[in-house]
């Protein structure tokens, strides 16, 4: 009887026993809800501190309470941490965009100083998103700064992009460009492109809304040659600045959904005019275009560099356009300068660079120049003022490539020829004395 | 057609280079038989105000304008006019810009 009773017992004890759990398991379930929801709550609701903060943008009808949510809530891509991500981030990261991303596969140098503001003077040699990310979370520590320390890719874009909700397109080379267009079609994500170079800046917003593409505006990529870059064709700071901060101001309308997002136009600044101007581009997308597929039959693997015939960064390439025997080293310039060698020696590079700094034994030709039939007849002037000894001709420029240019066009002209020993140049220019003999010498 | 045309040239983001440094270039084009179009005064600008001719490519591919160079008509981009086949009209500004990737 007992051990019956006791029986009953444990099969009541069980039975609640399960019951229970099964209870506790359920209210876990549920608990957790309430935590994630109260998470998301408290994320798309603005603190005391937030109202505080923003609240002269809050004020406008066009973000209000509901637009500074949507920011808070909201994820950018920012491809390039340089002349445009720099102003662009700085804004988005103040205007209180939740999160930020960041790639860039660089360093900052102290060329970058005078356009790129988030990279401090103490930054030089700092990985450039590392340096960002500080600067960033010292202007707002409530953004979440993730960092893509990469060279972006066909490989790596899409998992990177799929994780924001804008992107931006920061990035200082054609081949990026290209990438990135692809990515955000296959995506689905709108793409605000920003350029700039010398006094000019260029501003669009592609694959927003159904509007049209990179490609479609460019479906053949240009030659290299016709591409300038930061490098050699000099920035003016404040251009990118312009360009950065309107891309940020874009970026922040496609959030909020403002009706007037520029799309299917082209912004161009011209700085040294102080003049704006606006180009309606086509809305139609072009045949056959990428964004005319279904994304799921878009891949992003084709080998960009070599559609593009150029690399995917903005770094300095060099040429081998001369015979060894054609080039020396600037060693081998030293040892002539110290053994009293008699040669002429033009540096090609244009005036404003020569006035900026060259070598004391150099005179000025610029390549152009050396076409012009009186540069000519003034040069062999100075190939005969040796008198009685023939000298050698020697070119030098920045890194070694007109350099070579120059050897090849001088040797064209038998009364130049006819009157030195030899014509040659530098290899890789004043560049290579300031690292090997002059350390004194200015890089730039 | 039984009258010159008058137009205005712009060239920027770094094209004027190749114009002299000169922007903005006010064009009287000829009495022609045919009607003047933008396939026609491509080059026409070649021949008559391209000052760096050695370089004609950097404006040039084929018959039309190098890949990188959007051309716009009255600010509006000439692929929504008939491109080459559009057919010039008198004050008509016609600018030529070489698209950037620096930054
Ligand atoms: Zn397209």
């Amino acid at each position: 009887m007992t051990s019956c009773l006791d029986n009953t017992e444990d099969m009541n004890n069980d039975e609640e026993i399960s019951r229970l759990s099964a209870e506790i398991a359920l209210l876990n379930v549920e608990l957790n809800k309430k935590r994630a929801l109260l998470k998301k709550k408290q994320k798309q609701c603005l603190t005391k501190l937030d109202i505080n903060r923003y609240s002269r943008q809050i004020i406008l009808p066009e973000i209000g309470v509901e637009g500074q949510k949507k920011l808070k809530t909201a994820s950018v891509l920012i491809i390039g941490v340089g002349g445009l991500g720099c102003p662009s981030s700085m804004y988005l990261a103040s205007a209180g965009v939740g999160t930020i991303g960041l790639v860039d596969y660089d360093e900052v140098e102290l060329s970058n100083l005078h356009r790129q503001l988030l990279h401090a003077q103490c930054n030089v040699g700092m990985r450039k998103v590392e340096s960002g990310r500080l600067s960033l979370n010292r202007m707002n520590e409530d953004v979440n700064i993730v960092v893509h320390d990469a060279q972006l890719d066909g490989h790596n874009s899409l998992d990177i992009f799929k994780q924001y909700d804008v992107i931006i397109d920061a990035s200082d080379n054609l081949v990026t460009r290209y990438i990135i267009n692809d990515t955000c079609v296959k995506a689905g994500k709108p793409l605000v492109s920003g350029s700039a170079i010398h006094c000019d800046g260029q501003l669009t917003v592609y694959n927003y809304k159904g509007s049209v593409c990179f490609r479609c505006l460019h479906p053949k990529p240009q030659s290299p040659e016709t591409v300038g870059n930061c490098a050699t064709a000099g920035v003016l700071g404040p251009v990118p600045g312009v360009i950065g901060v309107l891309q940020a101001m874009e970026t922040i309308k496609i959030i909020v959904d403002h009706p007037n997002v520029l799309h299917n136009s082209l912004l161009i600044y011209d700085g040294g005019d102080c003049e704006f101007k606006k180009i309606k581009l086509t809305n139609v997308k072009r045949n056959e275009c990428i964004c005319t597929r279904n994304p799921d039959d878009i891949t992003i693997n084709m080998d960009y560099e070599e559609f593009c015939g150029s690399k995917a960064n903005d770094k300095f390439k060099t040429l081998n356009l001369l015979k060894k025997n054609e080039r020396i080293t600037v060693l081998d310039l030293n040892e002539l300068v110290s053994t009293k060698n008699p040669f002429l020696m033009i540096d090609v590079r244009k005036k404003v660079e020569y006035d900026m700094c060259h070598l004391p034994f150099t005179i000025n030709i610029q390549l152009s120049d050396l076409k012009s039939e009186d540069t000519r007849s003034k040069l062999i002037e100075k190939i005969n003022s040796f008198s009685n000894m023939t000298p050698n001709l020697i070119t030098i420029c920045r890194r070694g490539n007109d350099s070579q240019r120059a050897v090849d066009e001088l040797k064209k002209y038998t009364e130049i020829t006819n009157n030195v020993n030899w014509i040659k140049d530098v290899i890789g220019g004043l560049y290579e004395w300031s690292m090997q003999v002059d350390k004194d010498f200015p890089i730039y | 057609m039984d009258k010159v045309l008058n137009i205005t040239t712009e060239f920027t983001s770094g094209l004027q280079l190749l114009f002299g440094n000169v922007k903005k270039h006010k064009l009287v084009l000829p009495e022609a038989e045919k009607p003047w179009t933008l396939g026609l005064l491509l080059f026409w600008i070649k021949d008559n105000i391209l000052v760096d001719k050695d370089k004609w490519y950097l404006f040039l591919k084929g018959n039309t304008v190098r890949p990188g160079i959007i051309v716009a008509v009255n600010d509006q981009d000439w692929e929504l006019l008939g491109d080459l086949n559009y057919q010039i009209k008198n004050n008509d500004n016609i600018t030529f810009i070489s698209t950037l990737h620096g930054g």
